[in-house]
């Protein structure tokens, strides 16, 4: 049987840490009890103090361990195994935070610096983060999803209150005082009332304390933040600006060989036979067949290129189908199949009979094509041997997912491989599988020397994995007053997240249907929550005009969601829905919606030449919010930034392929959002203190598609259902 | 198949042993390590492996090595003098035009070299000037203005 609520994660009763189905890529994790030896500990980062999250319940003994109240109770717990971040505080003045959460340019290293160092009551400048290293830092399932602000930023804050806590009753004992008495800044202790203080460091010379956080530790309220909450600028940035920040496919190791991977000709072609006669003799080349893999290393990418064009291979292909038909073969190839792999659905009230009673009723079917996150740097990856122990670099939004892959396809225990992921290049959700990391680490363990491998800009567009295309239909049925009464909504393949309703309607039915699919698929920056906005809220903009009705007022009118209404109303009046009728030729559009604990709403003003079809996007406004606001600066940055992303989605970006092989694997032929397509866009940001924080990296792009869509219908009468929805350029609407 | 060129990067020359028609790009990140200097694409769509060839905006993807002999090579890590940025890297630092940062080295190059065509910018000009370099993060906002921040110094100094 289908579990509702497990799979809807569109609906506000979700819990954080569900996964969406339309996450292919992913398969069950290996739990990795991390053991943290305490002695180890000190030995390395010197005296201190260590205090640790658990993700289990801590016993006890363990809490009054952690428990700064009278300055007892600093005995030797041992430190539970499941943890998920730490954090150590030295002697010397450093702190050293570690995470398992990875920076792929959302700034979180910079925000979650900013976490600690509020807390603590700390310079930021002496915050260092350990992040993403699987030997070092704490089992982490990934970076995706938004889940870093809602979850490791808390966390960290509670670590990092209670190492202040730690060290505020040090300096109870010292001075003989109640802890009540004393005030935390800056990296001192001072005793209210008088001028006397002392320094965390002085406080903490030969201190080997531990901690692990008690779940009742009080935060310091949004309202009296002063490090979190501002706009700090990117904590290494001047790297980035140098040159002297190292990506993963930066990496350069002594005797480093370059690997080359030899790629069937067409999706599922299996290796008949490759034949390596013929090499350079001076190249040196290693070359490995194994199974369906074949690659080579040699000292330069340029010889390890000649040696790939010298293998000569036979394939065996399978017919596949191509881009014609997609939306018809997904349709009517749904799989049946109970669980996380079959369909999910979510019904209240009687469809069927509100449908059919409806005032108004109507039917339309959107579709979304295949896309690629084309990160700018593609998948890297550095492999080491010494002995039987492994270590890689790469590119990953998930370094531990990536060890199991690497364990398991180089048959070696966990234990003995370790994966470091370096500040990448981004990712936008699609950087969660480790292939190019096998590929190294197969290469290097058959020429016994370091190994690099750099996926090129085609290999990336072709065998990364794809956002899933997905035919959506939907019906509606309202009253002559605007009143909703029934809501259908099935979504073929493209996935679940953002899939439910937040217009109240008495009749519901909702459901994802998975279907065979020809093209790997797997994770996208907001998932489905873009086709599933783009789809719901172009339908609603349809049913307002049958409606007769202002799109905004038809929206509020089947709205009770109070944080977003506000938000529809706060960009309507930024952008002055209300008080200006487009000009001639011109058109408003609005769309907007609720995922991952952001509401957001954006109202586009489009331009149409009568002659050309030229569209011009000429204006955006996106309001957002999520909570307490971290970082606005960084927040504006990841609102437009997201929602220049999704203009290219939105527009023109779509994957053209035919019999198994990817036809525009090039970005001469992808076309992605350049300097010129990016219309003036104002952000509104609604703070709300009293809501804890949520993440920002995905839902502020999903209100932009369907925004556009309205907006030309508005200009032009033409109501354009699939996305991309203008892939020829901007001059045929 | 030793072949040695001499290169003169960022004001020092460098002998390497490459194939004239080998890019530009592979020597100067796999012989030399001047790795601030990206791949993007390969084809010259991308702008994120832009250097300066004797001042002008080069894509050193797409030029063989042996063409740039003989020339002012300068990459990301040669704008950086004594200590003091180049004031397009402090306007980038200062505008955080940048959120992976993986297209940054390139933006940066591409500004530095439309800059000296065209000291004072509008910002229409800025956006057609730096058409050719691609930001996957969607920053171009943000480096419009960077741009036009590192102009403004321009005129000041
Ligand atoms: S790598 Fe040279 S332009 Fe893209
Ligand atoms: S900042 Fe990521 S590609 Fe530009």
């Amino acid at each position: 049987m289908m579990d509702e609520r497990s799979i809807f994660s569109g609906g506000k009763t979700a819990a954080a840490d569900e996964l969406e189905p339309e996450r292919y890529e992913f398969r069950a994790r290996a739990v990795h009890h991390f053991d943290l030896q305490r002695r180890d500990f000190f030995k390395l980062l010197g005296a201190g103090v260590l205090v640790a999250c658990a993700i289990k319940p801590v016993a006890a003994r363990q809490e009054a361990g952690g428990r700064p109240s009278g300055g007892v109770g600093f005995s030797e717990p041992p430190l539970p195994q499941e943890i998920s971040a730490w954090l150590h505080v030295g002697e010397n003045g450093g702190v050293t935070v570690y995470t398992g959460k990875v920076e792929i340019g959302q700034n979180i290293r910079t925000s979650l610096a900013q976490a600690v160092a509020e807390e603590l009551r700390y310079p930021i400048a002496k915050v260092e983060l350990v992040m993403g290293d699987t030997q070092l830092t704490p089992y982490d399932m990934g970076t995706f999803g938004s889940r870093t602000t809602p979850t490791m930023n808390l966390q960290l804050r509670k670590v990092a209150a209670a190492a202040r806590h730690q060290i505020v009753a040090l300096a109870a004992m010292k001075w003989n005082v109640d802890s009540q008495k004393l005030k935390a800044v800056s990296g001192r202790v001072e005793l209210t009332g008088t001028k006397r203080s002392i320094t965390y460091t002085e406080l903490l010379a030969g201190q080997q304390l531990t901690a692990v956080i008690p779940a009742d530790d009080p935060l310091i309220p949004p309202a009296q933040w002063t490090v979190e909450g501002k706009s700090i600028a990117k904590v290494d940035g001047r790297d980035f600006v140098t040159g002297k920040h190292r990506y993963p496919s930066d990496q350069n190791l002594p005797g480093m060989l370059h690997g080359k991977i030899l790629r069937p000709p067409s999706f599922g072609a299996t290796l008949a036979s490759v034949n390596a006669a013929s090499f350079d003799l001076a190249d040196n080349v290693t070359f490995v067949h194994d199974g369906d893999f074949a690659g080579v290393a040699a000292a330069t990418p340029e010889a390890a290129t000649r040696a790939l064009n010298a293998l000569q291979a036979k394939w065996n292909e399978q017919p596949q189908i191509s881009n014609n038909g997609l939306f018809d073969y997904l349709k009517s190839n749904p799989i049946e199949a109970t669980g996380f792999e079959g369909a999910s659905k979510y019904e209240i009230g009687m469809v069927d009979k509100d449908l059919a009673a409806a005032d108004h009723q109507l039917r339309q079917t959107y579709t979304v094509s295949y896309i690629q996150h084309a990160p700018l740097e593609p998948r890297a990856a550095v492999a080491q041997w010494s002995g039987n122990m492994l270590t890689v670099w790469t590119g990953t939004q998930r370094p531990f997912a990536v060890r199991t892959e690497l364990a398991q396809a180089m048959h070696v225990p966990e234990e003995q491989v370790r994966v470091q992921m370096p500040d990448m290049g981004s990712g936008y959700g699609g950087k969660h599988t480790g292939e190019c990391a096998v590929e190294a680490a197969r290469l290097a363990r058959a020429a016994n020397a370091p190994v690099k491998v750099v996926w090129t800009r085609e290999e990336e567009f072709t065998w990364a994995y794809f956002r899933p295309a997905g035919a959506i239909d939907v019906a509606g049925g309202i009253q002559k007053d605007g009143t909703l009464t029934a809501w259908e909504f099935t979504n073929y393949n493209s996935g679940a997240a953002g899939i439910r309703t937040y217009y109240e309607a008495p009749s519901q039915r909702i459901l994802f249907q998975p279907t065979r699919y020809p093209l790997r698929q797997g994770s996208y920056r907001a998932l489905a929550a873009t086709a599933n906005h783009f789809a719901r809220e172009s339908f609603m903009d349809e049913l307002a005009h049958a409606a007769k009705m202002d799109p905004l007022e038809f929206r509020l009118k089947n709205l009770k969601d109070e944080r977003l209404r506000a938000v529809f109303q706060a960009a309507a009046e930024k952008f002055g829905w209300k008080r200006q009728a487009p000009a001639p030729g011109h058109g408003f559009g609005i769309g907007g919606g609720f995922e991952k604990g952001g509401n957001v709403a954006t109202c586009v003003e489009v331009a149409v030449d009568r002659e050309s079809g030229f569209v011009k996007i000429m204006r955006v406004v996106t309001a957002f919010e999520c909570g307490a606001i971290v970082n606005p600066d960084n927040l504006k940055n990841q609102i437009i930034g997201g929602n220049i992303m999704g203009l290219g989605g939105a527009l023109f970006e779509k994957i053209e392929f035919a019999n198994g092989r990817v036809l525009n694997a090039k970005f001469s032929k992808y076309r992605v959002p350049r300097f010129s397509d990016v219309p003036p866009i104002e952000v509104v940001l609604l703070d709300r203190r009293d809501i804890a924080p949520a993440g920002a990296g995905e839902t502020p792009l999903v209100g932009l598609a369907p925004a556009i869509g309205n907006a030309i219908f508005q200009a032009t009468g033409k109501r354009l259902r699939s996305l991309p929805m203008i892939p020829n350029g901007l001059n045929r609407a | 198949m030793a072949n040695i060129i001499k290169l003169r990067v960022n004001g020092a020359v460098h002998p390497v042993n490459a194939d004239p028609q080998n890019s530009l790009l592979s020597v100067l990140r796999d012989q030399l390590d001047l790795t601030g200097t990206k791949y993007g694409c390969g084809e010259a769509q991308c702008g994120a492996c832009t250097v300066l060839i004797d001042g002008h905006p080069r894509r050193s993807c797409i030029t063989p090595v042996g063409a740039a002999v003989g020339r002012q090579i300068t990459t990301i890590e040669g704008l950086e003098q004594n200590g003091k940025l180049n004031p397009v890297q402090e306007a980038f630092l200062e505008e955080q035009a940048m959120q992976c940062g993986y297209c940054t080295s390139g933006m940066i190059m591409a500004a530095v070299a439309f800059l000296k065509t065209n000291p004072n910018p509008t910002d229409e000009e800025i956006a057609h000037g730096m058409e050719g370099n691609i930001c996957r993060c969607g920053t171009y906002p943000r480096i419009v203005a960077a741009v036009q921040r590192a102009a403004q110094k321009g005129a000041q100094s």
